[in-house]
């Protein structure tokens, strides 16, 4: 008894040194569930997260919005958008100023600004770059006292003991000039590094597309692999016509017509810098094999640099000692200086020293981590979406209070995208030009309560859409005068959803009474293509066969992957589908395309996919896309809207809404759904973090000691039992 | 033994063409080349073009199986099952469809993986021998009774309702140890608590049972009885006798399994945010990473019969009555 009483003692003992040791811990003010080391916690760090780890690191290649997350706050491009002002305002960023565009017939002679589109055989944009202009610190820069390049002739020795870029010690850095703009358009035209712009790029740029030929002949004359990264290629060797370098700090491009769009392009990562030499350092055999490519290691001369590329567990940024300095905006948009978004006005950025973000793949830890104050914003799953936001009985959105007494803020904005439903306009039953097909497309246009799928699915993180292009977005009318009439009215100067029995009534003229298909005399029945099969998407398609069964039309589903939906779309072998468009930049031409007939996605491999053509569209959409804004250009933009809503071609779906929260140690928090380089305008407060952190996350033991008490106890009986049998005699 | 062994090489060769071919054919029922080559390019302005050039930097741009245009040997050589399949014999698993050298990610990223499975394993072999242990002693009573409910219970419950219900309790409302995450050297530990844990916790309930198992079938046999004869104390018949003879089973279950450590949990490494292989191999099936999934099935099949070699081989030093012939 005495041996199991001092077993129990022991026992005890450890307990009570575990609650020293956590109360010890606890009053230390260090939290246990603290992911990041101690050290930090009163740091300039902004913590934030990635689900997925970017593929391309490359301007000519990165296109998604989780790799400009990265590479928008290294590589300047020659323009930005303005962080504060709305509408969207593109201003200069590596550019000295905007471009000077000169407008020229086919014979060579210069136009007027205001010349008519189809007078104008060439456009030129005359770029002047900022001077002084310096690289990150970079080993593909570091020379030796000769001038020679460090790095550029590596042994098989020195590859064969780098596995980071961190492994070659040596940095430098020069000055960027225009060639490099150059060079990087040089780059885009690649055939090996295949860069999503080419294609609309080799359509403008004058001989843009016989350099890429050029260049094709030649890489495969050369022998190369998926990177080009194992023969250096000195694309410094052979010119673009369209693209001259005038100066050591300006250059000049020829498009072949009229672009606007163009200065759109020049506001993206895909037209930063990039010295010859990153190419020719990370072109060097042996280095791909160790990861060291370019694709993974940018060189950039923006406000922050790559310090750890480790996409499996963590990316930092960390301030670029060589950046030329920016200061924070002077001027914004009504209520901005309210709202203490211009409280730094005119200071220099950036103002957060390092950026941590860790690979968060599953949504629980992520959201979790941020309400113990261990990322500083953050998203709202639909899973957390009733923990954090409430509606009031007058719909308007706000906070629910546990989230109020934490300081968050909530931040919403109208994102520059469209989901929409699309007809296959080349179904013999939902497409075509006929008045039955287009008066059934009209009916489902009815059926289909947006507004209801927006709160069930979404929700309520939407606006109903009324054409094609979202509210901000040049082109878009708002008001009740604006809206589709083909689908909604109003009653009572409220807008509001025509009812079924009028949708009814347009199948009755289509053709379909009752829904009934007048061939078989039993109901119609309609294919929806989707993606969405697993148990999430079953609500989802129960809810779009009950909109369909209003009209008594039986809506079959085809559920198949991805891969599946995508060859369906290009075969033009759907029917009835669902798909979206994020915007590339802020003008209606950019989402007007998608129901371009030369678009067309079985014909012309574009992104029309319902492959919409209607040659008076076509004809105004050409008008149009080559105009400056103006109430011209509205006026055309109205007419297209409106040949869209007669057609229906879409079902008009939503704009989703964005919401995100904030701590209130994050500041300068403004929804720029353009912009992707806004890192370097926002601010920690880490002082209030630190305190916050360890407020919300104070380690609770005593369950572990009543859990171990319990344990013990239930061990009792055994212990009695094992002496009791211990001492019976043998049976 | 050796002419064992190098039989059992000779063996695994054939398994692995096929285990290959399968692979392959699973794959590519699902995934074309252009679907392959459409999901790394993005999901804009990609042209037919920018797919033709990535298929055929790759070498997806060659004939599945049988290259009909080919003549002679090519006509099977000149494929990309082909092409894909004859580095792996040689341990070259080449660059995944990003880029990237998949040796070196593996070698980076099996560490993790074994910081986990490693302490799991030996931690729940400790505790759930010694519990099955407890459960034998006290066979026959409420104690064995209760015992055995409590882990058809744990075996019952799913292993991602561990997970969740241990980050909520012990991350979330206790703020013990971080939610997720991972960190190199010593500042891993605390990222490895939890899910340690709760592998260890879910494994109690099955692995407590087949030991159960085998020392109640240990206790039945005719040694154990003339122990007892002999007056030994039941303490000594289970820790001395029992044990031992059990161990045999118990040896070449975990022999098995220890190959296996290296590929990682696909699940506790999703949720923890754990660096690991199994998060890189769920990484590449979304991804339709071919090059990274054929690698990784490839290295699990070679793991695998090397696991099964050295339970055979275990056989033979913990069990003198067998031999390898």
């Amino acid at each position: 008894m005495a041996k199991y009483q001092t077993g129990l003692m022991k026992t005890i003992c450890w307990a009570g040194w575990l609650l020293i040791l956590s109360l010890v811990s606890g009053c230390s003010g260090t939290s246990w569930n603290n992911p990041y080391p101690a050290a930090e916690s009163t740091a300039n760090i902004l913590y934030s997260s990635f689900s997925e780890r970017p593929k391309h690191l490359d301007p000519a290649r990165a296109y998604s919005s989780n790799e400009y997350e990265f590479i928008a706050q290294i590589y300047e491009p020659l323009l930005q958008y303005h962080f504060l002002k709305r509408p969207y305002e593109l201003v200069p960023l590596a550019a000295e100023r905007l471009p000077v565009v000169r407008y020229y017939d086919a014979a060579g002679a210069h136009l007027p600004d205001q010349a008519l589109s189809s007078k104008i055989a060439f456009s030129e944009y005359e770029i002047t770059i900022r001077r002084g202009m310096l690289y990150q610190p970079h080993p593909a820069l570091a020379t030796d006292s000769s001038g020679a390049y460090s790095y550029h002739h590596l042994d098989s020795r020195q590859i064969a003991r780098s596995n980071t870029l961190a492994d070659f010690p040596l940095t430098g850095t020069r000055e960027v000039t225009a060639e490099d703009f150059i060079y990087q358009i040089k780059r885009l035209a690649s055939p090996s590094l295949n860069s999503p712009i080419a294609g609309i790029i080799g359509e403008y740029i004058v001989g843009f597309s016989d350099y890429r030929k050029e260049l094709s002949e030649l890489q495969q004359r050369q022998q190369g692999d998926a990177d080009g990264s194992d023969t250096y290629f000195d694309l410094r060797s052979y010119e673009i016509p369209g693209v001259e370098l005038l100066d050591r700090y300006s250059f000049r491009i020829r498009l072949r017509g009229k672009y606007p769009q163009f200065i759109y392009w020049l506001a993206m990562p895909f037209f930063s810098p990039m010295p010859w030499e990153a190419e020719a350092f990370y072109s060097q055999p042996g280095l791909k094999k160790r990861n060291i490519t370019l694709n993974w290691y940018p060189l950039g001369s923006g406000p922050y640099m790559l310090e750890e590329n480790n996409p499996n567990l963590r990316m930092v940024l960390a301030v670029n000692p060589n950046f030329h300095g920016e200061n924070y905006p002077l001027e914004g948009a009504p209520g901005d200086r309210e709202s203490a978004l211009l409280e730094r006005a005119g200071q220099p950025l950036p103002f957060i020293e390092r950026a941590i973000f860790s690979l968060e793949k599953e949504s629980i830890p992520y959201w979790s981590k941020f309400l113990q104050g261990y990322y500083d914003t953050s998203g709202i799953s639909s899973d957390s979406f009733d923990q954090a936001v409430r509606f009031s009985t007058q719909g308007e959105v706000g906070l629910t209070d546990p989230m109020i007494e934490k300081g968050i803020h909530l931040n919403t904005a109208v994102t520059a995208s469209v989901f929409y439903m699309g007809f296959n306009l080349l179904d013999p039953v939902v497409g075509g030009d006929s008045e039955p097909a287009r008066l059934l497309r009209q009916a489902i246009s009815i059926a289909m309560d947006f507004e209801e799928y927006i709160s069930i699915f979404n929700n309520g993180r939407g606006v109903a859409a009324q054409g094609p292009i979202p509210p901000g977005i040049f082109g878009n009318r708002a008001g009740t005068d604006e809206i589709n009439r083909y689908v909604y009215e109003l009653h009572g100067g409220k807008v509001r959803r025509k009812g079924i029995a009028q949708a009814q009534a347009l199948m009755r003229q289509a053709g379909y009474p009752g829904g009934r298909d007048p061939v078989t005399g039993k109901s119609l029945i309609l294919y929806y293509d989707t993606t969405s099969a697993g148990p999430d998407g079953k609500a989802r398609l129960n809810w779009m066969r009950k909109q369909f069964a209003k009209l008594g039309v039986e809506l079959v589903i085809r559920a198949s992957d991805y891969n599946r939906f995508q060859e369906k779309m290009r075969e033009g072998t759907g029917q009835i589908f669902m798909w979206g468009w994020n915007a590339d930049y802020p003008d209606p031409e950019n989402f007007l395309f998608l129901l371009y007939g030369p678009n067309g996605k079985v014909e012309h491999g574009g992104e029309n996919a319902a492959n919409y053509s209607n040659p008076e569209f076509d004809k105004l959409f050409v008008q149009m896309k080559n105009m400056e804004n103006s109430p011209q250009r509205q006026m055309i933009v109205n007419q297209m809207v409106e040949i869209l809503r007669h057609d229906a071609p879409w079902v008009w779906g939503f704009f989703p809404k964005a919401f995100s929260l904030s701590h209130a140690w994050y500041g300068n928090v403004k929804p720029n759904l353009m912009a992707n380089n806004t890192l370097k305008y926002k601010w920690i407060d880490p002082e209030l973090r630190a305190r916050q952190r360890a407020l919300w996350n104070p380690p609770i033991v005593w369950p572990l000691l009543l859990l171990l008490a319990v344990l013990l106890i239930s061990l009792v009986p055994a212990v009695r039992l094992y002496r009791r049998r211990e001492r019976s005699s043998a049976r | 033994m050796m002419a064992y062994i190098a039989r059992r090489i000779l063996y695994a060769i054939p398994i692995l063409i096929g285990v290959n071919i399968l692979t392959f054919l699973l794959f590519f029922v699902v995934n074309s080349p252009d679907d392959m080559a459409r999901m790394n390019l993005g999901l804009k302005r990609v042209t037919p073009e920018a797919v033709e050039n990535w298929k055929r930097e790759r070498g997806y741009h060659l004939p599945l199986l049988y290259n009909s245009s080919a003549k002679g040997l090519a006509r099977v050589t000149d494929t990309i099952f082909f092409q894909k399949s004859v580095k792996l014999f040689q341990f070259d698993f080449g660059s995944s469809d990003s880029g990237r050298d998949i040796g070196y990610d593996i070698s980076q990223r099996m560490w993790p993986s074994l910081a986990i499975a490693l302490p799991v394993l030996l931690v729940g072999l400790l505790i759930n021998i010694s519990y099955a242990l407890l459960i034998a002693f006290f066979r026959a009573t409420y104690i064995d009774f209760w015992s055995v409910v409590l882990c058809v219970v744990m075996m019952s419950i799913s292993g991602l309702f561990y997970i969740i219900g241990g980050q909520y309790l012990v991350s979330k409302l206790l703020h013990l140890v971080p939610i997720s995450g991972y960190d190199t050297g010593i500042d891993a530990i605390k990222f490895l608590i939890l899910p340690v844990i709760i592998g260890v916790i879910g494994g109690v309930g099955s692995g407590t049972r087949w030991y159960r198992t085998l020392f109640l079938e240990e206790i039945n046999k005719d040694y154990v009885r003339t122990a007892r004869a002999k007056g030994l104390s039941e303490k000594r018949v289970l820790f001395r006798h029992v044990l031992k003879n059990a161990m045999i089973p118990i040896l070449t279950g975990v022999v098995v399994v220890l190959p296996l450590l290296f590929m990682g949990s696909l699940i506790t490494e999703s949720f923890f945010g754990i660096p690991g292989l199994g998060s890189y191999t769920i990484d590449a099936i979304d991804s339709q990473d071919f090059a990274i999934v054929r690698s990784m099935v490839f290295l699990g099949s070679v793991l695998y019969i090397l696991g099964l070699l050295l339970t055979d081989i275990s056989y033979t030093l913990v069990d003198p009555r067998v031999r390898l012939s």
